[in-house]
């Protein structure tokens, strides 16, 4: 299975070859094969007999984290969703996509996306799957962004990705506890130790976390205002990764994390709470819209909403709408989108506004649209998936578990009218979407393009998933025994058999709330225009988007007043900051850890002459900063250097001090000869407060060497490696001068590269003299 | 002793330090210069001052200073000899070009 998480993104280093003969092949053609053939690959995993496989690949087995590949019912749906739809998308892209786009960026980052995908669904390792994760985002950005020249494109992209990485950081937070609690990195030994997680005090802010991850990724209220704008997006990539695919990451983490959570309250409430909300809040707002793919983008979000409430619900029914749904969501959703893409490119336009009575030029377009809407808005037809879907929906909300705490049992009473309320604006938008569209009076006149059937190719994949609503509509129970029901009970952790039926009666709950919805539907769809004042008042004009907005001007405000108040471009500031903080942060450190020690019982001996020299030098570094002329302050530092080798000579180190006075004369005399060029001493000083600073900055980092030098030899924490040099040096380096053996032969390497630091230093000390700035240089 | 060349290598940081704070590109130098004189004491000071003959194999003789430390200033008085003299020529270069060694008129336009 590494292998096929990895294709993709290996095959996709070989696309910028291909796109370079996009004008004699389409690049998406060949692309096409890769997720048909992955597709393939796992169709044959379906099917009542199936068991889990796992494969484990070593990758950085140290530290736990390691490609172990885990193929549930739950990942054997999505895998069949990227690769299946991923086929589907890349098809369409071929007519979606003119040969004078770059192509060759778009196949790439799509099959990055693919790899991505395949990798969070596959990944049993939580350090791995968090890796794939943040590549899903780092793809979406790029496709998100993918029209580079216009601005809202760009704008949607950072949006996607600030809310999305957010989150996906926090998740992160979330896997190290679980983690941490449980010493494993795999999921599944998690789950078999739920009860560990269960009872560490850390668990509420585990899943907090993780739950912040899946809201952001799946666009849950108030994380779901990246989504709209992301609709700058092609629309191959809005039908792929913003509705069937990257956006179910979010369900998928809930859905694999449920088995270690699902007995805790806290998880119905909160996973329960924020979908209700999103669905809702998702359905009202889609009926706001005027763009076609901003209708889609809350339909959507509000739909994610409903998936998520059912896995709050966490019971067995619940769990089983919500995978048949994750499917039938995919179908019909990638359908519209990719309608939305046809009439967007036959038109011209996605405004809804302009839009209207396409029928006549686009029937194809129309029906498939029409079966996609029906399906979306759970209108009672046997050859719809989205009935069903709908219907387990409300019949999961009606049996919810009974709990402890007042907020559960308040939420078991409203949770049902919210449902109605959520899917009657769903309905609203359903058909809004088709009526506005394809409906109504025509207005051919204000459309940028006279409109007209899309080619045939680009009707397939549309086609082949509005096929899917009606086969899945048609013979639920064929999909149910072979996957869907190996997807649930991977979810629930029992095996769950349903029978999926259209008929219950009409004394059915479900039913007679399936037929409020239409009522009241279709009595709100005929009124829209009296009732959409409402939306000036709510949302009105505060949204969470200014909030976006407003979060983010801060920070760019803030961080440039930061930078511009320390990057003046004063070398000696830099300077000056630098060493303040090393000298605070070590010293702080130093004292915190109590590092601070002062033996005095193995010291060498003091000697008058060694506290001469040291005198010496002492002067002639002061003296240093007080010579007035170049010449001076020249030779007060060969003097110190000079004092420094006489040191070498006293503590028994002859190579240093011969070295030593070598280069401090040819240093001297390099001085020396630049001194003629250099400009003379400039004598104005700094003002008073300035070499305070200074002072005090280069007095404390003094005073800190000498705390650290001291600590150093009064501690003895490592044993001296220095013997084996004295011990191996004439054996092993066939020399006595122990220090010329350690450089020469023990590290060699070492002093050849020095070597060649002093060649290039020499290469660039002729290049600077001789180069030619410019005509007045001397 | 030890101590007294760590006050001593203190000291030379300290003088290093302010030098480099100065405007003068000449005055930098020098404290770079210093600077690794300082750096060379600490280091030696790292091993035990003397104890023992100088670490050059002798028969008879089992008691050495420690090499390492050294070893390792031996290597770096090459480096910050080259480095010194590379920023020399810099410093003459920066001089000429731009008619100044004063740092606060040496800084980088607004558009960087």
């Amino acid at each position: 299975m590494l292998y096929i998480v990895l294709i993709p993104l290996l095959l996709a280093c070989t696309i910028p070859f291909i796109s370079k003969f996009k004008h004699k092949l389409h690049t998406g053609i060949p692309v096409l094969l890769i997720p048909s053939a992955i597709f393939l690959y796992f169709i044959r995993f379906v099917g009542t007999g199936f068991e889990p496989v796992r494969q484990s690949y070593e990758w950085i087995p140290s530290l736990g984290i390691n490609f172990n590949f885990y193929l549930d019912g739950l990942s054997l749906l999505f895998v069949l969703l990227i690769s299946g739809i991923g086929a589907l998308v890349v098809l369409y892209s071929i007519y979606y996509l003119g040969r004078d786009e770059r192509l060759g960026h778009f196949y790439v980052y799509l099959l990055m996306f693919m790899s991505a995908m395949l990798g969070v669904v596959l990944s049993d390792n939580i350090f791995v799957l968090y890796t794939f994760w943040e590549l899903t985002s780092i793809s979406s950005f790029l496709l998100i962004g993918y029209w580079h020249f216009k601005e809202k494109s760009r704008y949607g992209a950072l949006k996607s990705m600030l809310i999305t990485i957010f989150g996906g950081l926090s998740m992160f937070g979330g896997f190290i506890l679980l983690s941490v609690m449980t010493g494993t990195s795999s999921i599944q030994i998690m789950i078999q130790n739920s009860e560990v997680i269960m009872n560490s005090p850390y668990m509420p802010l585990a899943l907090g976390f993780i739950l912040l991850g899946a809201f952001t990724k799946s666009a849950q209220f108030p994380f779901h205002i990246w989504l709209p704008d992301a609709m700058e997006a092609p629309t191959p990539v809005s039908a792929y990764l913003h509705s069937a695919t990257m956006v179910k990451a979010g369900l998928f983490l809930v859905a694999r994390f449920s088995p270690i959570f699902s007995g805790y309250e806290g998880f119905f409430i909160i996973v329960s709470i924020a979908g209700i909300v999103t669905l809702c809040w998702g359905s009202y707002m889609a009926v706001h819209q005027t763009d076609l793919k901003a209708i889609l983008a809350f339909s959507t979000i509000s739909q994610l909403g409903m998936i998520m409430a059912m896995l709050g619900f966490g019971t067995e029914a619940a769990i089983f709408a919500a995978v048949f749904h994750i499917l039938c969501h995919a179908t019909f959703k990638g359908s519209l989108f990719m309608v939305a893409g046809i009439v967007d490119h036959e038109t011209g336009t996605r405004d809804i506004r302009k839009l209207g009575g396409l029928m006549t030029f686009m029937p194809m377009s129309a029906a498939l649209a029409l079966f996609g809407t029906f399906s979306m808005a759970g209108i009672p037809l046997p050859f719809l998936n989205g009935f069903y879907s709908k219907e387990l929906f409300f019949k999961s909300t009606l049996k919810l578990p009974q709990g402890a705490h007042p907020v559960t049992n308040f939420l078991v009473e409203a949770i049902p009218y919210l449902a109605v309320f959520g899917s009657i604006f769903t309905f609203v938008y359903s058909l809004y979407f088709l009526f506005g569209t394809f409906g109504g009076k025509k207005q051919v006149d204000k459309l940028p393009k006279h409109p007209h059937e899309a080619p045939v190719g680009m009707l397939i994949a549309p086609f082949v998933l509005v096929l899917g609503v009606i086969l899945i509509g048609l013979f639920p129970n064929v999909f149910n025994g072979t996957f869907i029901a190996h997807a649930a009970e991977a979810v629930a952790g029992t095996t769950i058999v349903k029978e999926i039926t259209f008929w219950h009666g009409f004394e059915s709950t479900a039913f007679q709330m399936s037929l409020v919805v239409v009522a009241l539907g279709a009595i709100l769809v005929s009124t829209r225009r009296k009732w959409s004042k409402v939306y000036s008042f709510i949302p009105g004009r505060g949204s969470i988007n200014h909030i976006y907005d407003a979060i983010i001007a801060k920070l760019d405000n803030w961080s440039t007043k930061m930078t511009t108040f320390y990057m003046t471009g004063s070398l000696r500031l830099y300077m000056a900051i630098i060493l303040s903080t090393i000298f605070l942060v070590t010293l702080g450190f130093m004292l915190v850890t109590d590092g601070l020690t002062i033996d005095y019982s193995n010291l060498a001996p003091v000697t008058v002459t060694e506290i001469a020299v040291a005198l010496v030098i002492v002067a002639a570094a002061i003296g240093t900063i007080f010579a007035k002329k170049n010449l001076g302050a020249i030779l007060i530092a060969g003097v110190v250097g000079y004092g420094v080798s006489l040191l070498f000579v006293i503590y028994r180190a002859p190579d240093l001090a011969l070295t030593q006075l070598v280069v401090e004369t040819v240093s001297v005399a390099l001085f020396l000869l630049c001194f003629y060029h250099l400009p003379n001493l400039d004598n104005t000083k700094d003002p008073a407060g300035t070499r305070l600073t200074n002072g005090i900055i280069s007095i404390g980092f003094g005073t800190l060497m000498t705390l650290i030098g001291i600590s150093a030899h009064s501690s003895d924490w490592f044993g001296t490696i220095s013997d084996y040099f004295l011990e191996t040096s004439h054996s092993l380096g066939g020399g006595d001068n122990v220090v010329n053996v350690i450089l020469v032969d023990m590290r060699g390497l070492d002093t050849l590269f020095e070597i060649a630091v002093l060649g290039i230093a020499a290469l660039a000390i002729y290049s600077i003299i001789k180069l030619k700035m410019n005509k007045g240089a001397k | 002793m030890e101590f007294i060349i760590s006050i001593l290598a203190g000291i030379l940081f300290a003088t290093a330090i302010y030098n480099l704070l100065q405007k003068q590109l000449l005055r930098i130098i020098i404290g770079t210069l210093l600077l690794s004189h300082g750096a060379h004491l600490f280091i030696l000071t790292m091993g035990e001052l003397k104890r023992g003959n100088p670490p050059i194999l002798t028969e008879g003789v089992s008691n050495y200073t420690d090499p390492l430390p050294q070893a390792l200033i031996l290597t770096s008085i090459v480096i910050s000899f080259g480095i010194t003299s590379l920023l020399l020529v810099l410093a003459y270069r920066t001089a000429t070009e731009n008619e100044t060694d004063n740092m606060e008129q040496l800084r980088g336009n607004d558009n960087e």
